[in-house]
């Protein structure tokens, strides 16, 4: 007790601690918090929205400086419109729906029936989605083109004339668009399948059923969150695919990238370009909205599906 | 159901060629299985039946991997063998390839007298139970059981009518219409059961069907189970457990792994009265293995046979012929034990080293002063005159007969 008593009062501190808040002091802070919104600001603005608004607005100016909606009805009323639109859906929906049969297939081989080099191609597919899409038609070109390998060997064998004739059909766009975007179907599906347990496929099995009752009973159900995830992203995609359509060069084969780029570069015609680039940004948000709805309601995040 | 006190002992297993090597498993036959239970034997294999599952030379290998080793075992119709062993003993493996999940690498399994070595899982017709049960999420209760019989186009109206009464024996008749994850742990392995039942199964496979629960489901469930397999007196099972107590309450014989390789295989109570190695009595029931000397020769079961421990001489059940001076394990389960002052006629010394409170008994822990070192496990009902730890004590045989089995059979 003794010790207690002698013990000295510390000293009043005459200065309070730096870190007391302080009146107002929020506020400030939260101003300054505010500011660091700032730069992704300026940047989507400076480099996506303003050049955007810039599109929309010349979409609305004729060549003669005329504001209104003539453009627009010049370009929508033409046959090349309607036909771009038509070829660049077709070519969408007809690709994506490969994608995602070709997908599911390679995906269960992947996944469930075990093979020596699994694992290595189960990384090309990941390699593919690094690579630029104009790639893939070009190596159809060297495939399947006219003087490509097929037909030169074709012709050794003596064959003739080229056997394989399809690379400028709108078959061979749609043939290299599902060769390329066939991978963004197969990771979500290979994320899905790696957590379904096998105890699962196996007891079913056990039950009676065979490998097709277990892939479309059980397999298929447990895909279609990764399935519509990555279809939407494929159909989001291909819908904007230019690379693949500039290389092959399909004969009669129109897509809205391509008459944006057509009226754009070759015939110059900006605001005509504007308006149909402004129906493809259109298009594309509709869809992403679309992707984003299938994915929040289809729980896809859990098929490891990064959004 | 066969679990109780007594267990009948099955005429599966018929009789093979003696090993008398020591590290050879100990596989009763039929005859005398029946003789060590004393008990009436269930509907085995006859002449003309031949048993559900029989299993010969069974081995899986994985490149330089052993999962299972030249296995054998035959169940009847109507048995139930659990297969026990630790962790990688390949139980699960044997009940793999009998279910055709994997392919073995040597080896036949025949189900009823059919070859189904090859055969795929679809068309084996068993019904199999596993740790996380499997149950398909998008399907409601109805649907997961009905998986089967629509697999096998069973007719709807005989569908539904079999589902209802797969649902009706688990106890979950009133859950038809719910999903899975709406479903409890115990009420998912019920359905799984019902699921595996309602396709009518000769031959039911269960891999650690309990392991997945808490204890007081896992209790709860055992006595479903039970009461189960009384309802199934034509369904063999297979019981894939690292429980001794469900293979205790389920099996009529259990098949004892270790190291992908059958250790030993006996009627439940006769393998767990009298086990015939080191393994065996430690891992089913966690008996103290007490090191002792053979006094004289003696025969297999010899009425007469003596082992000395330190300084005491004490009456054994040889599970096999020994030899005099030759050393071996006295069995000797910690329940059958007793603790006394130190010094007491009889009694082993040893020093008090731990206890520990069971709720229904107390697990004291002693070091034996001769052999020395060895520890010894004792379980008793109070604490009442136990010394303080660190205290001398004398350690009481049990009256009978400890069984005397040979040594180095545990590693």
């Amino acid at each position: 007790m003794t010790a207690t008593a002698t013990v000295a009062a510390p000293a009043p501190n005459p200065d309070p601690p730096s870190t007391a808040p302080k009146p107002g002091r929020p506020h400030a802070q939260k101003f300054v918090n505010s500011l660091w919104i700032l730069p992704p600001l300026l940047l989507v603005g400076g480099f996506f929205l303003y050049p955007l608004a810039l599109v929309v607005k010349q979409s609305f100016i004729a060549k003669d400086g005329t504001v209104g909606l003539g453009v627009w009805r010049e370009t929508v009323d033409s046959p090349q419109f309607t036909d771009a639109l038509w070829h660049t859906v077709k070519i969408a929906v007809l690709s994506t729906a490969g994608c995602l049969v070709l997908g599911f297939f390679l995906a269960v081989v992947l996944a469930f029936v075990p093979f020596p080099g699994a694992r290595l191609v189960s990384r090309l597919v990941d390699t593919i989605l690094a690579f630029p899409s104009f790639l893939i038609a070009l190596a159809f070109t060297f495939l399947y083109g006219t003087a490509g390998v097929v037909n030169a060997m074709a012709d050794e064998l003596g064959a003739g004339q080229p056997l394989v004739g399809f690379l400028y059909s709108p078959w061979c766009v749609i043939f290299a668009e599902v060769t390329f975007y066939t991978p963004f179907v197969m990771r979500p599906l290979l994320a899905a399948f790696a957590l379904v347990p096998r105890d699962r496929l196996q007891v079913a099995a056990s039950l009676g059923a065979g490998p097709w009752r277990v892939v479309t009973r059980i397999l298929l159900p447990e895909a279609v969150p990764a399935l519509a995830a990555g279809g939407s992203l494929t159909l989001l995609l291909t819908l904007n695919e230019f690379g693949i359509v500039l290389f092959i060069g399909a004969k009669d084969v129109t897509t809205l990238p391509m008459l944006v780029h057509a009226k754009g570069a070759v015939t110059f015609d900006y605001p005509g370009a504007c308006v149909v680039a402004v129906v493809e940004v259109a298009l594309s948000l509709a869809l992403y909205g679309l992707y984003r709805f299938v994915f929040s309601r289809t729980g896809a995040a859990r098929a490891g599906v990064v959004a | 159901m066969n679990a109780g006190a007594t267990k009948p002992a099955s005429a599966a297993a018929p009789p093979r060629p003696a090993a008398s090597v020591e590290d050879a498993p100990h596989i009763a036959g039929a005859a005398e299985t029946a003789a060590g239970t004393g008990a009436g034997v269930p509907a085995g294999p006859t002449p003309t039946t031949p048993p559900a599952i029989d299993i010969t030379g069974l081995t899986v290998r994985y490149g330089q991997v052993t999962a299972l080793e030249a296995f054998d075992l035959q169940v009847a119709r109507g048995e139930t063998v659990a297969l026990l062993g630790p962790s990688g003993s390949g139980k699960s493996t044997v009940l793999k390839a009998v279910a055709g999940f994997l392919r073995p690498t040597a080896g036949r399994v025949r189900l009823t007298g059919r070859d189904v070595t090859h055969e795929a899982p679809n068309k084996r017709g068993i019904g199999v139970v596993v740790q996380n049960y499997a149950l398909f999420p998008h399907m409601r209760v109805a649907d997961n059981v009905a998986f089967g019989l629509r697999a096998r186009r069973v007719p709807r109206a005989e569908t539904a009518r079999r589902v209802a009464e797969a649902l009706e024996m688990v106890g979950m008749a009133g859950y038809a219409r719910r999903y899975p994850r709406e479903l409890s742990g115990g009420q998912q392995q019920r359905v799984a059961i019902a699921r595996a039942l309602a396709i009518r199964p000769p031959v039911l496979l269960l891999d650690e069907p309990l392991s997945a629960l808490d204890a007081a489901l896992r209790a709860d469930l055992l006595g479903e189970l039970q009461r189960l397999r009384a309802d199934l007196p034509d369904v063999a099972i297979m019981y894939v457990t690292h429980d001794q107590t469900e293979a205790l309450a389920l099996a009529d014989r259990i098949a004892v792994m270790r190291d992908a390789r059958l250790v030993d295989l006996d009627a439940t109570d006769r393998l767990y009265r009298r086990p015939p190695s080191e393994f065996t009595a430690a891992f089913l029931g966690a008996a103290n293995l007490i090191p002792a000397q053979v006094v004289r020769d003696c025969a297999d079961g010899a009425g007469d046979a003596q082992a000395r421990v330190g300084a005491l001489t004490v009456p054994a059940d040889p599970a096999r012929a020994f030899r005099a001076g030759e050393t071996a394990m006295l069995v000797a389960r910690p329940h059958t034990l007793g603790i006394e002052a130190a010094g007491a006629d009889g009694t082993l010394p040893a020093t008090l080293t731990g206890s520990q409170w069971r709720g229904a008994t107390y697990r004291l822990t002693c070091l034996l002063d001769e052999p020395s070192g060895v520890e010894v496990r004792c379980d008793v009902a109070t604490m009442d005159g136990v010394p303080a730890l660190g205290q001398p004590v004398g350690i009481r045989l049990p009256a009978d007969p400890c069984v005397l089995v040979p040594t180095g059979t545990q590693r």
